[in-house]
């Protein structure tokens, strides 16, 4: 991939050319991820909507992909630029695999590869405009994690990005716990995007939940919530 | 009382004169000075009885707390109460002027105030200072035709809702209603949900922090709690008080009284007289 380096002639007009080959704006964006650990391994929820600035354009994205063995990613923001990391974490996997030793990369590795990417193409001032959460369990221990797309990265019991951040965020801090059963895991997800159906005007209600367990990685077939709307103050604004 | 027409010169209130200088230097590139706002946490919701109000104490001047423990619920008449975020200036000029206008209304009727018409005295003030009165409100109260609920923007739009919040912390307390509210909450539940929501925006939002105040109105009665919730006391308070250690010594005892080496002159009469 070539960089230039931006001109400036007298007027200072940037070179039109050297924009280009930057990532200015996002285009086609998909709105938050909410990712839990539970008893199991992790669970993680996004629903399937791709926005074109203010129309909903496309309603069938999967947000959600499966890694290798062991882990999960999910990604808001633009979504060619997710396209591109699954290429990029395609091939990671693929020479993983050609190593034929046994061994296979856990979600550990995988998200530091995804900072190291992610800072690196930050410093260039050409970023992949996402914003990634990576879950995933080997050999029993439980992993979930969060890479921006300046590269900030971290890891914790449960993230959500976006508008989830300030939505879902709360809801999590005070009802996560510990040993969260499936059921329950699910619960808390389905509460947290409801609240985003809501009050988040890119969200659709149309939504994936993906599991992943040491054993196996599921992503769910898409459904919706129920939406309650009968309050007395709305049918009647007196 | 009301806005006349364009012609009277102006007697007082806000003259937008230096609006256009202002905007001449901002084209010339100098940076206008900020204000002091209120992050803010504020909630109200209707329960089967009436209104309840929620607010945080928090008082902020950029990034530092100018007020650790302010009052954001004002009075606006006994039965209708106003939380206020954004400006502090804003909100407390305005809350107080329609609530002295509410009063001479009351004495002129005779009857108790109506939720709608503080509505309509705040709507009417803030649309006619487009936005530049920078106060979003919570308006809560019980009078003759029930229990409202209404939110003001500053640019003087209005809501009527079951449940509103407003204010930087307004997405975590919202969280906590869309996923909690239903209708029909007894008084208990709901002073708890609306705790619960403000204790939602003072974790989570960094504007608001402090204690939670609630108010709860209902037909005839109306309870003000202050300091409901206090959930961030001063942890670390040593219980001994400030004892000096042991180990400073005492070398000399002698008390040299120094109005020997000082002449104090008696001033006649006029000595720190201001």
């Amino acid at each position: 991939m070539t960089f230039t380096i931006p001109i400036e002639n007298g007027n200072g007009v940037k070179n039109a050319e050297a924009d280009s080959q930057r990532t200015l704006y996002p285009y086609v964006t998909g709105t938050s991820v909410v990712a839990i650990k539970y008893k199991d391994g992790i669970l993680m929820a996004s629903d399937m909507g791709g926005s074109y600035g203010s129309t909903l354009r496309y309603k069938n994205i999967e947000r959600m992909k499966a890694i290798g063995k062991h882990s999960l990613l999910g990604a808001s923001g633009e979504i060619s630029d997710f396209q591109e990391i699954m290429r990029y974490l395609d091939e990671l996997i693929l020479n993983d695999n050609m190593w034929d030793d046994g061994n296979s990369l856990g979600p550990k590795e995988v998200h530091n590869y995804l900072t190291r990417v992610m800072y690196n193409r930050r410093n260039k001032f050409n970023p992949l405009w996402n914003t990634l959460v990576l879950g995933g369990v080997k050999n029993g221990h439980k992993y979930l994690g969060m890479v921006s797309m300046i590269g900030v990265s971290f890891e914790d019991n449960h993230v959500a990005t976006g508008f989830g951040n300030h939505l879902a965020r709360p809801i999590l801090r005070d009802e996560w716990r510990e040993d969260l059963s499936f059921e329950d895991g699910v619960k808390l997800l389905e509460k947290c995007m409801r609240v985003l159906l809501y009050r988040d005007r890119s969200a659709i209600n149309k939504l994936q939940i993906a599991n992943i367990t040491e054993e196996c990685v599921t992503v769910s077939e898409p459904y919706s919530l129920k939406t309650f709307w009968g309050f007395s103050a709305f049918t009647n604004p007196s | 009382m009301s806005q006349s027409s364009v012609d009277l010169p102006p007697k007082g209130g806000f003259s937008f004169d230096l609006c256009k200088r202002n905007d001449m230097l901002t084209q010339k590139g100098l940076k206008a000075p900020g204000f002091l706002k209120t992050g803010t946490t504020i909630v109200g919701l209707i329960f089967q009885d009436g209104v309840i109000l929620g607010a945080d104490t928090r008082a902020t001047e950029g990034p530092i707390v100018a007020d650790k423990n302010c009052e954001k619920i004002h009075y606006m008449a006994p039965n209708i109460y106003c939380c206020g975020a954004g400006t502090a200036a804003d909100t407390e000029a305005v809350t107080d002027m329609v609530s002295s206008q509410l009063r001479l209304h009351r004495y002129q009727t005779g009857r108790d105030s109506r939720v709608i018409t503080a509505l309509t005295l705040l709507k009417k003030h803030l649309f006619s200072y487009q936005g530049h009165v920078s106060a979003a409100l919570v308006l809560g109260g019980v009078d003759i035709s029930g229990p409202h609920l209404h939110t003001i923007y500053p640019h003087g739009s209005t809501d009527t809702l079951p449940f509103a919040t407003m204010g930087s912390g307004s997405l975590a307390a919202m969280s906590v209603f869309e996923a909690k509210y239903k209708e029909g909450l007894t008084r208990d539940e709901g002073i708890k949900l609306v705790a619960e929501a403000i204790c939602s925006g003072i974790f989570n939002d960094l504007g608001s922090g402090s204690n939670v105040d609630i108010c709860v109105i209902t037909k005839g009665h109306k309870e003000y709690l202050r300091n409901y919730m206090e959930p961030n006391p001063r942890t670390y308070v040593s219980s001994k008080g400030y004892s000096f250690t042991k180990k400073t010594e005492v070398l000399l005892t002698k008390i040299t009284p120094l109005s020997e080496r000082v002449e104090v002159v008696e001033v006649a009469g006029e000595a720190m007289e201001e």
